[in-house]
């Protein structure tokens, strides 16, 4: 019954990449994928629920063990262990709150404290994929019951009573028979004395019972420090002896140093020292760059004498990369035969005889995530033990990473995760502390790196770049018989193997093969595409170019057929079912077994009918404004989106209204729901707008929010909505909310112009393609 | 040797009269709530006040602020309950948290100046500080409901 063993040191995307060429670590080479190593995790969901997760193969699968997660003082102060990272979802609250309601702790007695990179203490630490809530809600309801059962265990002895008549309410155990009580504290003692209950055994509570679950009353634990500047970032950590390094890195990914004079930047008062940082050949995984790094007393004076730097690159096989050039050889790719990676009926022969053929062409540039907070990691290296402090997605790999990069066992390495001043994706990928790493371990002192802007934009894991193709063909009635979608982007897998021209399965199931329109001929294809600059996971990914190309292309069928756009979308949706994608090899569903989370019609139809009904629909707009909608479902739910637009006679666009309706199955903090998509109209729009980040000579042309803008205040949408789908049952399998508010915004916002304009944009961003 | 005035404390610096006052703030006073978002005045996350005005500390040099009074974020109250910082507890406004002290010296800069702005106002005076999360919509509330008495 669903005992977890965990393939050792795998992490979650390798094992759809090629792995002979690919694996993040050369330990895998040796162990190979079914692994001759498999540890039995510490895991077992609980057999009465309903449902499994992915959690258990995800590298170093769950813990489930109240003593690593919850403490007890003799005073009654519970502390319990917060495992992943926190960057503006709210898990380092949610997380610890689920544990908390289990074991009937009274909140305001209750701390959180930050677990360090430990897979093997902890459990798989990477917080990606919008996965915390969906794949630790059972394990940290299953940590919070033992916590309670042990002490309802040791009440019980204490008392000489059966354990059945002694019950944990608000951090106290009660035996109402006798009128006694004792609380947490009284008892932490002797309750870490008795042993853990077995999993199969724990009685959870029962939900109509949960004081905090599902009630979104209970702010995050940072809130205060946050709004008196004393939540500690990645770049608040402050060492005695500490340097203060900027490196100045390649212009042109894979490029090295070919020459340097440091005389320049020593002049600058307070720079210390001037020195190489080691690079690794492209494609570089998650290894540093290299570079010159200007050491100092402090970091503006690092920054103004690497300004002073004289360094001569090499530019190497990328220096030729053209945004202009690129798009054009997308566009050609696009336009041929690809890859076929899925097929239902004949596409091909029902586009030959349909009676009408819609064929849009879109088009999503390289993105950069811009977090507030640029990369920065402080390390100390004394003797062969590294100390870390940073702020990553992944702990766990940031560990393994510093240990084989300076040589040294894992066990001499400590990260320590700090806040994270946003992540996106980008500080899923531990460079920057690596760079800390190498540069503490050259001088012997305390060092942190602090990325600029500009590094951040230029030095990044972008976004892929990607032309969509769609060609839909219609019969005499206006009905869709055929759809055949060509994706084209350089795929993430490139930054792990040379020579990689595909997507990867995790690629092709964000919004490509995963297409759930009721359809009788449909082709996917994956024509070939080269990356030329390191691509990474930017939020919500690939769902991004395919959400805004598939629901753009459903509001082009409308148009074409004169329907509503939303009656269009619900008629391709079809019938309420779950899809059968066997045609598809190695589907991807989000690492989640499809029984559990299957791509059930019924759900996505509910999404946009809520916000339909909601969101008001077909509502009176005055001119110039227009309303749109798309739909989408990642991560394992289903978001519906309704975008209201206004339009003025010089093209600006302003967004009055947004309406969001997410059905992300059971969940644990409402309130955090619905700040995650408020954000994530943000940054639809912010994408949908401004995003470019684009290459001439190799070299990204953008530095700062002035030439990659992102949308301020002035800008945002008047007022977001937000609508929860209440889960059908307790047993529903909770599914993302970090990632899967972003893509349907971009398209919801392009039909809204068209409604409003009848300008159909195909290529993003915007920019000034309204302006007359 | 400069000397400035930084929550009340007179700091000296004997470095780089040029140096940035971000810098300064964090790396030689050691008051990491000012943060670093873009060095170029384009996001507001080192939003301080000096005098009663809402400076960004990454364009400006320590030898600018003396003689001035420069508040940071540990010293816009004595215990964080500033109408702003309360205003933000209560509509929860932040996510990442990052820019949000920038954000709450913006407003609480704005507030001095213009006790009752009106929604487009804060729009307005808000429009330099980035948030990458996109707590905009908080933010705005938050602002009028400090201006209205929380």
């Amino acid at each position: 019954m669903n005992i977890l063993t965990n393939p050792s040191k795998l992490r979650g995307f390798e094992k759809h990449i090629k792995v002979e060429n690919v694996s993040r670590r050369s330990i895998l080479k040796g162990l190979g994928l079914a692994g001759g190593f498999v540890l039995a995790a510490p895991v077992m969901m609980r057999p009465s629920f309903a449902y499994e997760t992915g959690a258990g193969k995800m590298p170093h699968g769950v813990v489930v063990d109240p003593r690593v997660f919850v403490s007890i003082a003799p005073d009654g102060m519970v502390t319990i262990v917060a495992h992943r990272s926190e960057m503006g979802t709210g898990v380092r609250t949610s997380l610890p709150l689920i544990v908390a309601e289990e074991l009937e702790a009274d909140w305001k007695r209750v701390r959180v404290q930050q677990a360090h990179g430990d897979e093997v203490k902890f459990g798989n630490q990477d917080t990606d994929g919008s996965r915390s809530t969906r794949h630790h809600l059972i394990p940290m309801r299953q940590i919070g019951a033992s916590a309670r059962t042990m002490l309802e265990q040791a009440a019980a002895k204490r008392w000489g009573v059966p354990a059945a008549e002694v019950k944990a309410v608000n951090h106290e155990v009660v035996h109402s028979a006798s009128r006694r009580k004792l609380g947490f504290g009284e008892l932490a003692a002797d309750a870490a004395k008795e042993s853990v209950p077995s999993v199969e055994g724990l009685k959870l509570k029962d939900p109509k019972d949960f004081r905090y679950l599902g009630k979104g009353e209970i702010s995050i634990v940072d809130l205060h420090d946050i709004t008196t500047g004393r939540a500690e970032y990645g770049a608040d950590v402050r060492l005695p002896g500490m340097k203060y390094a900027v490196i100045a890195r390649p212009p042109v990914t894979g490029g090295n140093v070919a020459s340097f004079d440091g005389a320049e930047a020593m002049k600058v008062s307070g720079v210390e020292k001037v020195m190489e940082v080691k690079g690794w050949p492209w494609p570089s995984k998650f290894q540093p760059l290299g570079g010159i790094a200007v050491i100092a007393r402090n970091t503006g004076a690092a920054i103004k004498g690497r300004d002073a730097l004289k360094v001569t690159w090499e530019d190497g096989a990328n220096a030729k990369y053209d945004s202009v050039a690129y798009r054009a050889e997308l566009e050609d790719a696009a336009r041929k035969p690809g890859l076929v990676v899925r097929k239902e009926g004949d596409a091909e022969a029902a586009l030959k005889g349909a009676d009408k053929v819609i064929v849009g062409e879109y088009y999503l540039p390289h993105l950069a995530h811009v977090a507030m907070e640029t990369p920065v990691a402080v390390a100390d290296v004394k003797g062969d033990k590294v100390e870390v402090w940073a702020p990553v997605q992944s702990p766990g790999g940031t560990r393994e990473d510093v240990a084989k990069t300076l040589g040294i066992p894992e066990e001499n390495v400590t990260v320590n995760v700090t806040l994270l001043g946003g992540g996106f994706g980008r500080k899923s990928k531990c460079d920057f502390a690596l760079e800390a790493a190498l540069l503490s371990k050259e001088l012997g002192a305390p060092v942190k790196v602090q990325w600029t802007r500009e590094d951040d934009i230029r030095n990044g894991f972008l976004h892929t770049v990607s032309v969509e193709r769609i060609e839909a063909g219609l019969d005499k009635s206006g009905k869709v018989i055929a759809w055949r979608h060509r994706s084209v982007a350089p795929s993430i897998a490139s930054t792990f193997a040379a020579g990689t021209v595909h997507q990867a399965p995790f690629e092709l199931g964000m919004g490509l093969v995963d297409m759930p329109f009721e359809i009788a001929n449909i082709q996917c294809e994956n024509p070939e595409a080269a990356a030329h600059t390191r691509i990474g996971w930017f939020r919500s990914v690939s769902n991004i170019p395919r959400a805004f190309a598939v629901q753009s292309m459903v509001a082009e069928i409308a148009q074409a057929t004169n329907r509503d756009p939303k009656d269009m979308l619900l008629e391709l949706i079809g019938a309420p079912r779950i899809l059968n994608l066997a045609s598809v090899k190695d589907l991807w569903n989000y690492g989640e077994p499809y029984d559990s989370y299957p791509i059930d019609t019924g759900r996505l139809r509910k999404v946009v009918e809520l916000v339909a009904d909601k969101g008001g629909w077909g509502r009176q707009v005055p001119k110039g404004h227009g309303l749109g909608i798309a739909a989408h479902r990642s991560f394992v739910s289903y978001i519906a989106t309704i975008v209201e637009v206004a339009v003025d006679d010089k093209g600006k666009l302003t967004v009055p209204r947004v309406d969001t309706a997410i059905d992300c199955g059971a969940y644990v903090n409402p309130e955090r729901i619905q700040s995650q998509i408020e954000g994530a109209a943000i940054m639809g729009m912010s994408l949908a707008k401004h995003g470019e980040i684009t290459f001439t000579n190799g070299r990204v042309q953008q530095g700062n929010y002035d030439d990659f803008p992102v949308i301020r205040i002035d800008e945002s949408p008047a007022v977001t909505n937000v609508y929860i789908v209440p889960p059908a049952s307790p047993d529903t399998p909770p599914s993302g909310v970090g990632e899967p508010g972003v893509p349907p915004f971009a398209p919801a916002l392009i039909n809204a112009i068209f409604a409003a304009t009848g300008k159909r944009i195909r290529a993003m961003p915007i920019g000034k393609q309204l302006e007359a | 040797m400069i000397k400035v005035k930084i929550n009340g404390q007179e700091q000296n610096w004997d470095g780089d009269p040029d140096l940035p006052l971000l810098w300064f703030i964090r790396d030689e006073v050691g008051l990491t709530g000012t943060k670093f978002g873009c060095g170029q005045a384009l996001c507001g996350s080192c939003t301080v006040i000096v005098d009663k005005q809402a400076v960004r500390a990454c364009i400006t040099s320590v030898s600018d602020v003396v003689g001035r009074e420069v508040t940071t974020i540990e010293g816009l109250h004595p215990t964080g309950d500033h109408s702003v910082q309360k205003a933000w507890r209560q509509l929860n406004v932040p996510q990442c948290g990052f820019c949000q002290t920038g954000q709450i010296m913006q407003a609480a800069a704005l507030l001095m100046d213009n006790p009752k702005p009106s929604h487009d106002q804060i729009r307005e005076a808000l429009s330099g500080n980035i948030c990458r999360c996109g707590c905009y919509q908080r933010i705005e509330n938050a602002v009028h409901l400090a201006s209205t008495g929380v």
